[in-house]
């Protein structure tokens, strides 16, 4: 297996490696990260058959180019439509694809979503920084170099596929919440009754200032009742900042670990994933539940997952490569372009 | 020694998945003793479903697996652990960090002195002389926010603050202090100078130096000192001593 590898030979827009995130050093200062769509991310690896939490490559609105410098290797692709092609041919996502030497391999434009999960069976060999494999851009950590995947770069991979190629029924997968549900806190009491009124019942736009750090929301601006620095404390995944300027941002997988305005609600966790597939200029509204009707939420994500997962069937020859280029000629739309670099400075609390 | 709060914490909700146990509003060290408190406490209690805590300024952060723990049970598990007091004088290292300060290691100096009515060494005996406690770490790797900067350099912010500062910059904000990582961060904040400890390095053992809780003190160096030290620093060693591990409240 040695020197088995994926050669990059186009990077995306921003492609980087992501597993289920760096947990427990939020408390020095290093960000969570993990794939931004933790769903998308663990069918692709189920696809594969690997363990769900192996790292990935997520990539955003425009996917990857690889050659395959190995005897054999299995991908598959999950989370937005993006169109898959072997050797110049149109391929299935949500399938598993057995690899041989020299396959080259190409991952086009989003049709739907945002974010789109290569995995690759038995993972990378790459050595995982402080637990985990993922990539903080920003600080430099994790994945290749603590960079976006270039083109150039050189992916080891490190073991063989297992058991039969699965695929999963496309007809399965929930489509994408532009509702999101958020339990208010930890300062909604930083806010007017008709600030926490008008973030419930406006409409809001994702602006261009959208990336793994964080939405900056464009719309009705929310009322605070008494200033807008509190003394900083720690910020959770999904929790939603509201700075002087009273437009809402959702802080995100990449978010800076600690900060000084006030949070007004957090989006629940399995709500996050829709957000992951929602692009710049895309309108979402928030919806109140209790901490209580999240924790059932979540419960209900994880079932609809593992009900994906127990779902996965073998591939069927021939069925499936008339499904593939059926859905596959469809027009894919491009042209939206979207902020890979970090546009945060106004949440700098230092 | 076990610290009893007369009001108790506040109990905040953050997401499915977090509780935010909120002791004030305030830097204050006392608050701070609490959180950290109770950041031990959950050190030595471990609760089944608690996936990490984030102790800062006034409020410890607890992300759980809420399809393991209850919110409401571990809220209830969290106050009586906190209720039950802890030893929060245990522990905590005492630091000394060289610092090299002014010129374009430290590019505020001059300006703060001058601001204050200090002569420039007036302004580093002071910073110097204190002995400062680390509040939390946070918004970059290794970050050190440090209460205890005498009240007669208090400092306002930049109104204008820099998109990238040097790393490992020692450097003062309203009523705090600061260490950088060794990453260049933006920052509001008057740099005074700058050390060669790294306080964060993923490649080292101990990839952070500095844990809240922890006191420190600088002391100042020569360029020449600096740059041995810095040498030194890059090739693994930590630079900073670590005098003893002891009460927070020296």
């Amino acid at each position: 297996m040695s020197g088995d590898h994926l050669a990059i030979t186009e990077g995306g827009l921003f492609s980087t490696l992501q597993d289920a995130g760096r947990f427990g050093y939020q408390r020095f200062g290093i960000s969570n990260s993990g794939a931004m769509d933790i769903p998308a991310m663990r069918l692709a690896n189920a696809i594969t058959g690997n363990p769900p939490d192996i790292g990935v490559i997520e990539m955003t609105m425009a996917g990857i180019g690889f050659t395959v410098a190995a005897e054999h290797c299995r991908v598959a692709l999950a989370g937005a439509e993006m169109a898959l092609t072997i050797n110049g041919r149109p391929a299935e996502p949500f399938q598993a694809h057995d690899l041989t030497r020299g396959d080259k391999v190409a991952v086009g434009r989003a049709a739907r979503g945002m974010r789109g999960y290569l995995a690759v069976a038995g993972g990378f060999d790459i050595a995982p920084v402080l637990g985990s494999l993922s990539t903080h851009t920003r600080s430099r950590i994790g994945g290749l170099d603590g960079g976006p995947l270039p083109a150039g770069a050189v992916l080891p991979l490190k073991g063989a596929a297992k058991g039969p190629l699965l695929r999963l029924d496309r007809r399965r997968l929930p489509g994408i919440e532009h509702r999101l549900r958020v339990v208010l806190g930890p300062q909604d009491d930083a806010f007017t009754a008709a600030g926490i009124d008008t973030f419930l019942s406006s409409t809001y736009r994702l602006s261009s200032r959208t990336d793994r750090m964080g939405c900056q929301l464009d719309g009705a601006e929310v009322e605070h009742a008494a200033g807008f620095n509190i003394v900083s404390d720690g910020i959770a995944n999904g929790s939603i900042q509201v700075p002087g300027h009273g437009r809402p941002i959702i802080l995100l997988a990449d978010r800076q670990t600690t900060g000084g305005y006030p949070k007004i609600a957090t989006v629940i966790g399995p709500d996050l994933a829709h957000l992951a597939q929602l692009r710049p200029g895309d309108q979402i509204t928030f919806e109140r539940v209790s901490a209580a009707e999240a924790a059932e939420a979540a419960r209900a994500a994880a079932a609809n997952l593992k009900g994906l997962i127990d779902a996965l069937e073998p591939v069927v020859f021939g069925a499936a490569a008339l499904s593939s280029e059926r859905l596959l000629g469809l027009n894919l739309i491009s042209g939206v372009a979207c902020a890979t670099q970090d546009p945060f400075s106004e949440t700098v609390t230092a | 020694m076990n610290q009893t709060s007369a009001i108790p914490p506040r109990v905040l909700d953050a997401g499915e998945g977090g509780l935010v146990v909120e002791f004030g509003s305030d830097v204050d060290e006392a608050v701070n003793r609490q959180v950290i408190a109770l950041d031990r406490a959950l050190g030595v209690h471990p609760i089944d479903g608690v996936r990490e805590t984030v102790p800062t300024y006034r409020s410890l952060l607890v992300l759980f697996d809420p399809l393991r723990i209850a919110r409401d049970a571990l809220a209830s598990q969290l106050l009586a652990l906190q209720t039950r007091g802890a030893p929060e004088t245990e522990g905590g290292t005492l630091w000394r960090i060289p610092v090299l300060y002014g010129g374009e290691h430290g590019v505020d100096l001059d300006a703060v002195a001058r601001l204050h009515g200090l002569a420039t060494e007036e302004l580093i005996a002071l910073h110097s002389g204190a002995l400062y406690r680390v509040y939390m770490i946070g918004f970059a790797p290794g970050f050190a926010y440090l209460g205890g900067l005498p009240e007669r350099i208090h400092t306002s912010r930049r109104t204008d603050p820099r998109p990238k500062t040097p790393p490992r910059s020692v450097s003062i904000g309203g009523r705090q202090a600061a260490v950088s990582p060794p990453i260049e961060v933006p920052s509001g904040w008057h740099l005074l100078g700058q050390t060669p400890v790294r306080s964060y390095d993923p490649g080292r053992e101990k990839p952070f130096l500095f844990a809240p809780g922890d006191t420190l003190r600088f002391y100042p160096v020569a360029g020449d000192d600096y740059r041995d030290m810095l040498a030194a620093a890059e090739a693994g060693a930590l630079v900073a001593e670590a005098v003893a591990a002891q009460g927070a409240s020296a």
